[in-house]
């Protein structure tokens, strides 16, 4: 993006003595503004509603489908009925705390958008330490959560706050050792190196590259969903043990606030998963325009988060809600050792083989293939054998 | 090093909560999310059902008895019903009672479908709900067709049942019937045996059989514990003696016996069973007439008497006293789920915050029934 803004200075767009700082600034400004207000907000919306429709073809009903074509607008009117809404702050509330919370967990969920690889250009800024800013700033969403649930002087929406604590501080350690896998094969931090590292192609992605790769790949996807506060990992807004968890007393667009953050943070659990480990936006070099290459890439990496998005919807209709013992005990007893064992597996692999080992991304790949078909097939055998002589003698 | 001073923290889960199933309110002492106790607080659905019964008449009693539990309001019908005849010595046509059964067990399918719905939801499951929500509905619309009304039916008089079967009718709930077998089992494979929902459930809120007696647990709660009481069976009213039935009872498959998985797993078979008593009284249903002749100003002569029905949440008791006038003198209505509520308190200390819920949802409490 720099290069970008550089060459619109050269063009003199902004005549001969512009000075360069401020149209820096001014540039970072627009930019933030395009992706925060035409990308990250609008998908957040966009999920919302996907996520009601999506669940509506799961649970075999319609979701909504009045406002505007399959009801594709409903976010919009949802959005403006919340804005119309009484905002509503308790009496013994910390009004001050309490206004801030849904704002640092918006911040948490735009802040991250900066370091987002949409293609090997359209990324905001390619920071050298871009995969540790990227967990860092999501990690402040327990700040907002916590305050939350501390500000509103109630009960369940403590419970739920302390929850959300717990759950995200300790979901963040198998998180982030399952990242070192990676870092260990590319040495490098930056979410274009790591992209640029691996190849379109599936057995050259990370998730194949070595069999302890795969497992940290399934373990940053379910620890992300923890800290992304979504089912089987919902406890901290469960509604049918906290009323509503830390957002029980808000109302109005501050709810809403909470809300979009989830949708959105949905996004960054599949971005964080296609840059590391799905091959983020690499495709096929199939032509010399850049413009070309870079509407692919988007596409590309679009898709695959948006799968990623679709599978963690498919998730939240299916499975039910964990309980908090048995949250933690799969974080500490089995998440986090298997993560360090995981990154020594790695580290040791790379001293064998530095290159890597392209057998193994073609056996890891073709194995992901028959777990595939094997899935398919247990589907397929559940429905056939969904027969009534199987009920009429299971009693004792 | 100092130890850190806490304190317990007293929770009022209710009367206004989304998994208390009605107004209901637990008054919860927690340490934290591990429970001290739950101490179970009822009464917020007082309506006086009893009284009224004084005041208004055998006749019309009937529609009132809808209230008392409205998620299977054919069992109060008829154990109104039964009580009524019981004490103007009145006997049912057979196709009468035959109506009775079939209205009663496809009640207890749709009161088993939200239980079983609800408890996945409360889990934090949300699509089984709705599955299960939507074999009620197809219930609901033949029940409807049957008497017009979807759920508080006041299907039932005294003597027999208001109305015949349409014509037609036994077809269409033949075919739902084949409709819904293997959506039982559907139902286990979306959600019976996930994981989570058996580490949820298994092993917690555990009842012994010796507890489950002392505490009058009635029903599938009791049958989970292991126990084989059902009271089509054991004393046997209506036409079940005629009926082919099985009684399920817990196994502790999952966990201990009679853990809320056991609880979770009867009323799953029971639905079973039901479809299977349904299949026959379809077939075996005689011709005749429904209705005995009952006087309209029906005095039934002076004594007491106490039916026993085994309804959707156990063996509902009625007891009615008449004094030879139009109006019975006491009724009284002994319900399972206010049994039920009795042992929460005992249940609950030790487990965490989240299986309260647990077991509020596996106990299958009505809160109008608890309160009547």
């Amino acid at each position: 993006m720099q290069q970008l803004v550089d060459s619109i200075i050269a063009g003199g767009a902004f005549g001969k003595n512009a000075p360069v700082d401020l149209i820096y600034v001014l540039f970072i400004f627009i930019f933030s503004a395009v992706v925060f207000l035409g990308v990250a907000f609008p998908f957040a919306g966009i999920v919302s509603w996907a996520e009601r429709r999506v669940w509506g073809r799961i649970q075999s009903r319609i979701g909504p489908n009045r406002v505007g074509p399959q009801g594709f607008v409903q976010w919009l009117a949802d959005g403006v009925k919340n804005c119309c809404k009484e905002d509503i702050i308790p009496t013994d509330a910390d009004a001050p705390l309490f206004k801030m919370a849904p704002y640092l967990v918006m911040l948490a969920f735009v802040v991250p958008w900066a370091v987002m690889p949409f293609s090997q250009d359209l990324i905001l800024a390619d920071l050298n330490v871009g995969i540790l800013y990227f967990t860092s700033v999501t990690a402040l969403t327990v700040v907002g959560v916590l305050m939350a649930g501390w500000a509103s002087n109630d009960k369940w929406s403590l419970i739920g706050g302390i929850r959300s604590a717990a759950q995200i501080v300790s979901y963040e350690i198998p998180a982030g050792l399952s990242i070192f896998p990676v870092i260990l094969i590319t040495g490098t931090l930056s979410m274009q190196g790591i992209i640029k590292a691996q190849g379109w192609s599936p057995n050259n992605w990370f998730m194949f590259s070595n069999p302890f790769c795969f497992i940290a790949a399934n373990i940053l996807f379910i620890s992300a969903l923890a800290e992304g506060n979504r089912t089987p990992f919902d406890l901290p807004e469960a509604e049918s043990e906290l009323v509503a968890g830390f957002a029980t007393e808000y109302s109005g667009m501050r709810y809403l606030f909470f809300f979009m953050a989830e949708w959105g943070n949905l996004f960054l659990i599949g971005a964080l998963i296609t840059t590391l480990f799905l091959g983020g936006w690499q495709f096929p070099h199939v032509s010399q325009n850049p413009i070309v290459m870079n509407v692919l890439q988007l596409i590309t990496f679009n898709a695959k988060v948006l799968f990623i998005v679709f599978f963690s919807m498919w998730i939240r209709a299916t499975l039910p809600r964990v309980r908090i013992d048995q949250l933690m005990s799969l974080c500490w007893k089995y998440f986090v050792p298997i993560s360090f064992v995981d990154m020594i597996g790695t580290a040791i692999w790379v001293a064998i083989w530095p290159e890597g080992n392209p057998v193994a991304g073609y056996i890891l790949f073709a194995l992901g293939v028959v777990g595939l078909v094997l899935f398919t097939r247990r589907v397929i055998y559940y429905f056939q054998k969904s027969k009534m002589e199987l009920y009429y003698s299971p009693i004792i | 090093m100092s130890t850190l001073r806490t304190e317990e923290m007293t929770l009022n889960m209710g009367p206004q909560h989304p998994s208390t199933h009605g107004v209901l309110r637990f008054i919860v002492r927690a340490d934290g999310e591990v429970m001290r106790e739950a101490i179970p607080d009822v009464g917020y659905l007082h309506r006086s059902i009893e009284k009224i019964a004084e005041k208004v008449g055998y006749h019309g009693f009937m529609p009132y008895t809808d209230r008392v539990d409205y998620v299977c309001a054919m069992f109060t019908n008829q154990g109104w019903g039964m009580a009524s005849e019981k004490l103007g010595h009145i006997e049912v046509p057979k196709r009468g009672e035959y109506c009775r059964v079939i209205a009663a067990e496809f009640n207890r399918l749709a009161s088993h479908l939200l239980s079983v719905g609800t408890m996945a939801m409360d889990i934090g499951a949300m699509t089984p709900f709705t599955h299960a929500i939507r074999e009620r509905e197809m219930i609901n619309d033949l029940i409807e067709e049957l008497c017009g009304a979807r759920l508080t039916f006041n299907y039932m008089r005294i003597g027999g049942v208001a109305f015949d079967l349409p014509p037609g009718w036994r077809e269409k709930a033949l075919a739902y019937l084949d409709h819904l077998e293997p959506i039982l089992s559907e139902y286990d494979m979306l959600i019976s045996f996930n994981k989570i929902y058996v580490e949820r459930l298994a092993n917690v809120g555990i009842i012994t059989a010796e507890e489950a007696i002392d505490y009058n647990l009635v029903g599938p709660n009791l049958r989970a514990c292991g126990i084989k009481w059902d009271i089509r069976k054991d004393i046997p009213y209506s036409v079940y003696p005629e009926l082919e039935f099985d009684v399920p009872i817990g196994n502790g498959q999952w966990g201990k016996l009679g853990d809320s998985m056991d609880r979770y797993m009867v009323r799953i078979h029971e639905m079973v069973q039901s479809v299977r008593i349904l299949r026959q009284a379809l077939k075996q249903i005689p011709a005749g007439p429904v209705l005995a002749k009952v006087p309209r100003n029906f005095k039934p002569p002076a004594g007491e008497c106490q039916v026993r029905v085994e309804s959707a949440r156990g063996d509902m008791g009625w007891y009615a006293v008449s004094d030879g006038t139009g109006y019975p003198w006491r009724v009284h209505v002994r319900t399972g789920s206010f049994a039920a509520m009795g042992i929460v308190q005992k249940m609950s200390r030790g487990l965490m915050i989240a299986d309260l819920v647990t077991i509020i949802a596996s106990l299958d409490v009505i809160a109008p029934e608890i309160d009547r």
